[in-house]
């Protein structure tokens, strides 16, 4: 099977190639043949891709450890399911999944994308054809998933422990899906750019993808903050970690290409800087992809460091110099249709919104580049930690957490005085009371009290664009208020869909604030002894050290140490946290002993339980307790803010010509009538 | 048993030794079955050495083991690092001679160069840049954004003025007829 992927995968090169250089040619304008022939090879190199794939599957399924991948990354007692997710736990069978999934990707393009689009679509099959060559010379070239040992181990060294956890199952994929789905709107971008149609149509044609990206990436992020917090112990969920913040980069771009995308929409604008946001979306993509693989920057993602990490650094150039020539070479036609007329517009908020989205992504960019530049300017090592990062994008997160509640709050075009007293008033009371009620309720920490009472004035111009979209559903149409809530989604699904997305960033702000508060404990216990701490909200945790006990389990040996927990003097059941020692199936330890977490969630806190070790091999244990306030809220807002994203692109719903329709008035029409007035500055 | 003690008796006072032993924090420290498999032995927390400032000055201390945690948190986490407990050991020493915690950092910045810290001293034009750099950038595109949007806004309203329009439509008055059409509109364009 080794030999039929090699073949999978020479084949998939040549073809690609071939469709790269019959595309970018031009040849196929005159020939429609070989534009036909440019697209079906897209879905020749996608065979070949799938091909390689059941390839490799197929060798880690059998235990084929004499090719170096199945024997570095699995063992006989490997559970099932983890030897399936092995496909990508490493660095070669990562760019394997990551080759066939774009080429996958490349596929549904070319086969969902609207015929009016056809004349870009040869364009659009070069682009990713190119990518998707350059991924599988990386394999060919540098870093081979079907590549033999000399001999045959008894067995493979097993799967890194941090990896055997299901978050790790879903997490890595829900990443590559995202940064992998990047390529389909980049490619439409050069298409266009290449064919100098650069009106909004391939903004509309790209639509749904860049939807896709970003929600893929935004699940992908969160599952990895749950993975990091379930299974690496140190406490929390976000540590600024350069791989962390690879994957942080391209979501804020992308975000702030979804807002932006909405002005060239709408009035015509913004055409370079959003041609430019998907160009930096890629490349901050491919950037990721280097720091994860070169070692270039201290990661404690270490598992997958190599050399190939030069091959993504060359490509990162030669895609960024190439893509910004080509911009460059258009600039003239992208002059916008409109000018901005005022401040205090939707416009001029969105634009500020992009400006910080990109400020911020700057910023996090600058911070993990910052010591190789330090090293290289002053010749002095520096460690740029969360300390530096939460100082220096706190007040910016801040900042966006304000235009995130100030953005729908303001009119198209331009808002009367009139419009802004009627709309700011009531989210400014509700973050108003929020802040007044915390402060009287003792809480004193700047960044959280404002972090809260922004949270409340973002989420009362949420609540007041549903209760004045539901009020007047009720008024023309009567529907009870279930009925019309539901309605209002329903039928414009794009806009209510953005503010679910919006109550999730809400809920993150205020999750990630708590942590400001989290209680930590370091203690020895011996059994019968216990240790008390009190938590933010209050309450007096009691955990007693019940014992330890030492078992085997599939592929490891298992020390487990129980604490009996008490919530103010009431019991609270037990938890557990465990040291795993695995083995291979000749019970030969394969890596250092791991720690497995003992987490209690629950809607105020979370009890967090990790056993360091032991004593002297004795039942006194050591343990770190930490109590995590409003954790459970990061998961629920990462739902939240996934379910708003499957709104928003959910297939039809809405007026999709009026969505279209450009602006044509902006500022609120009042109608004096019959007592009543209605204002026209709806989006 | 001479003594009356049946041996009933005698086997129930050694059940109840047993059970009292293995009451938690009651009878004498269970060994591990295999100690190899729980990572580094550990040395007993002592009193205040986890104390809220200790973890205020360990928290900002790095650990020079390569994992890009700050000691506290790599001591409680990486059981495997061997670096972590030993720079904790050097900041009790260091807390036991008396030092503020200022000056348990400044040891450790002398000791082991700035790396040392979790984020680099906001001093020195190479530092300070690092931390203004990226607000520094954000305001000035913010107020050139804000200034190209004053200079277009007089230059839209100049256009108008110059083609005779009103750069603001007026409120009208609407009678009822005309409200509804409007209202049938809106729901159209938005609903």
């Amino acid at each position: 099977m080794t030999l039929l992927g090699q073949f999978a995968l020479w084949a998939a090169f040549v073809i690609a190639l071939w469709a790269v250089v019959i595309s970018f040619s031009g040849r196929w304008r005159d020939r429609p043949e070989l534009a036909a022939t440019v697209v079906r090879s897209v879905y020749a190199v996608f065979a070949c891709l799938v091909v390689a794939t059941l390839a490799l599957w197929k060798g880690l399924v059998t235990h084929d450890f004499n090719i170096e991948y199945v024997a570095a990354y699995t063992s006989r007692n490997l559970p099932s399911y983890f030897v399936f997710s092995a496909l990508w736990a490493g660095q070669k069978g990562s760019l394997l999944f990551w080759a066939t999934v774009l080429s996958l990707f490349a596929s549904l393009a070319q086969l969902l994308t609207s015929r009016r689009y056809a004349h870009l679509m040869p364009y659009v099959a070069g682009v990713t054809s190119a990518v998707v060559a350059f991924f599988v010379s990386v394999m060919i070239f540098g870093s081979n998933p079907f590549e033999r040992l000399p001999f045959t181990p008894a067995d493979g060294r097993g799967l890194n422990p941090q990896l055997q956890n299901v978050g790790m199952v879903i997490h890595p994929p829900m990443l590559y899906l995202g940064y992998i789905s990047i390529t389909i709107p980049f490619a439409f971008a050069i298409a266009a750019l290449l064919t100098r149609r650069l009106d909004t149509g391939w903004i509309q044609a790209i639509r749904k993808w860049t939807l896709v990206s970003w929600l893929f990436l935004s699940i992908g992020i969160t599952l990895g903050m749950w993975w990091a917090y379930v299974e690496l112990g140190w406490g929390g969920y976000w540590a600024w970690d350069p791989v962390e913040n690879a994957s942080l980069l391209p979501w804020l771009t992308m975000t702030a290409f979804l807002h932006s995308v909405m002005i060239q929409e709408k009035r015509g604008m913004l055409k370079r800087w959003n041609l430019g946001l998907i160009i930096g979306t890629f490349l901050l993509s491919i950037f990721g992809t280097f720091i994860t693989r070169s070692g270039v920057i201290a990661s404690v993602h270490s598992f997958t460091q190599s050399n190939v990490g030069y091959f993504f650094l060359g490509f990162l150039v030669v895609a960024a110099v190439l893509s910004f020539t080509l911009l460059y070479t258009r600039w003239p036609q992208l002059e916008a249709e409109v000018r901005l007329e005022s401040m205090l517009s939707r416009e001029a908020a969105f634009l500020f919104n992009n400006l910080l989205f990109v400020g911020i992504a700057f910023s996090v960019l600058w911070g993990t580049l910052f010591p190789i530049l330090s090293e290289a300017i002053r010749g002095t090592k520096i460690t740029v930690g969360p300390p530096f990062f939460n100082r220096v994008n706190v007040p910016l997160g801040l900042l966006l957490l304000t235009l995130t509640g100030i953005g729908p709050l303001i009119a198209w075009r331009k808002a009367s005085a009139a419009n802004l007293r009627r709309q700011f008033v009531a989210p400014l009371t509700t973050g108003l009371v929020t802040l007044v009620a915390l402060v009287g309720a003792g809480m004193r920490d700047p960044y959280p009290l404002v972090a809260y009472a922004l949270a409340g004035f973002v989420a009362g111009t949420i609540g007041q664009e549903f209760y004045r979209g539901v009020r007047a559903r009720r008024r023309m149409h009567g529907e009870p208020v279930p009925v019309a809530f539901f309605r209002l989604i329903e039928r414009n699904r794009r806009r209510y869909g953005g503010y679910i997305v919006h109550a999730g960033i809400i809920i993150y702000f205020a999750a990630f604030a708590g942590m400001a508060f989290k209680v930590q404990q370091e203690a020895t216990l011996k059994p019968g002894e216990s240790v008390e701490l009190k938590s933010p909200f209050g309450h007096r945790y009691r955990f007693t050290h019940v014992g330890i006990s030492q078992y085997e389990a599939l592929n490891r040996v298992v020390s487990a140490a129980t604490v009996q927990v008490t919530k103010d003097g009431k019991a609270d059941g037990l938890l557990t946290s465990e040291k795993r020692q695995h083995v291979d199936s000749f019970k030969r330890p394969t890596f250092e002993p791991s720690t497995e977490v003992g987490i209690r969630s629950g809607l105020q806190e979370d009890v967090y339980l990790v056993y360091a070790g032991s004593v002297d091999g004795t039942e006194e244990a050591v343990y770190r307790i930490n109590l995590n306030p409003l954790v459970w809220w990061v998961w629920f807002g990462g739902f939240v803010l996934a379910f708003g994203g499957i709104v928003t692109m959910w297939p039809g719903g809405g007026p999709l010509i009026a969505s279209r329709r450009p602006v044509q008035a902006g500022y609120g029409v009042s109608l004096a009538g019959a007592g009543a007035a209605v204002e026209a500055e709806k989006d | 048993m001479q003594d009356g003690m049946s041996r009933r008796n005698f086997l129930g006072l050694g059940v109840a030794l047993v059970a009292q032993d293995s009451l938690a924090g009651r009878g004498r420290l269970g060994t591990l079955r295999d100690p190899t498999v729980v990572g580094q032995p550990r040395a007993p927390t002592r009193e205040g050495e986890n104390s809220a400032e200790i973890q205020a000055i360990e928290t900002r201390l790095a650990c020079n083991c390569g994992c890009t945690l700050d000691v506290f948190t790599c001591r409680t986490t990486d059981f495997s690092c061997t670096y972590s407990p030993k720079l904790h050991r050097e900041v009790l020493a260091l807390r036991e001679q008396g030092l503020t915690a200022q000056q348990v950092l400044d040891a450790f910045v002398a000791k082991y160069g700035e790396k040392a810290l979790m984020a680099p001293k906001p001093r020195g034009i190479v530092n300070l840049t690092g931390y203004l750099l990226p607000g520094a950038v954000i305001l000035a595109a913010g107020v050139g954004l804000f200034a190209l949007i004053a200079r277009r806004k007089v230059a839209v309203a100049g256009a108008a003025a110059a083609d005779g329009l009103a750069p603001e439509v007026p409120a009208a008055n609407a009678s009822p007829e005309e409200l509804e059409r409007l209202r049938q509109a809106l729901s159209q364009v938005d609903d």
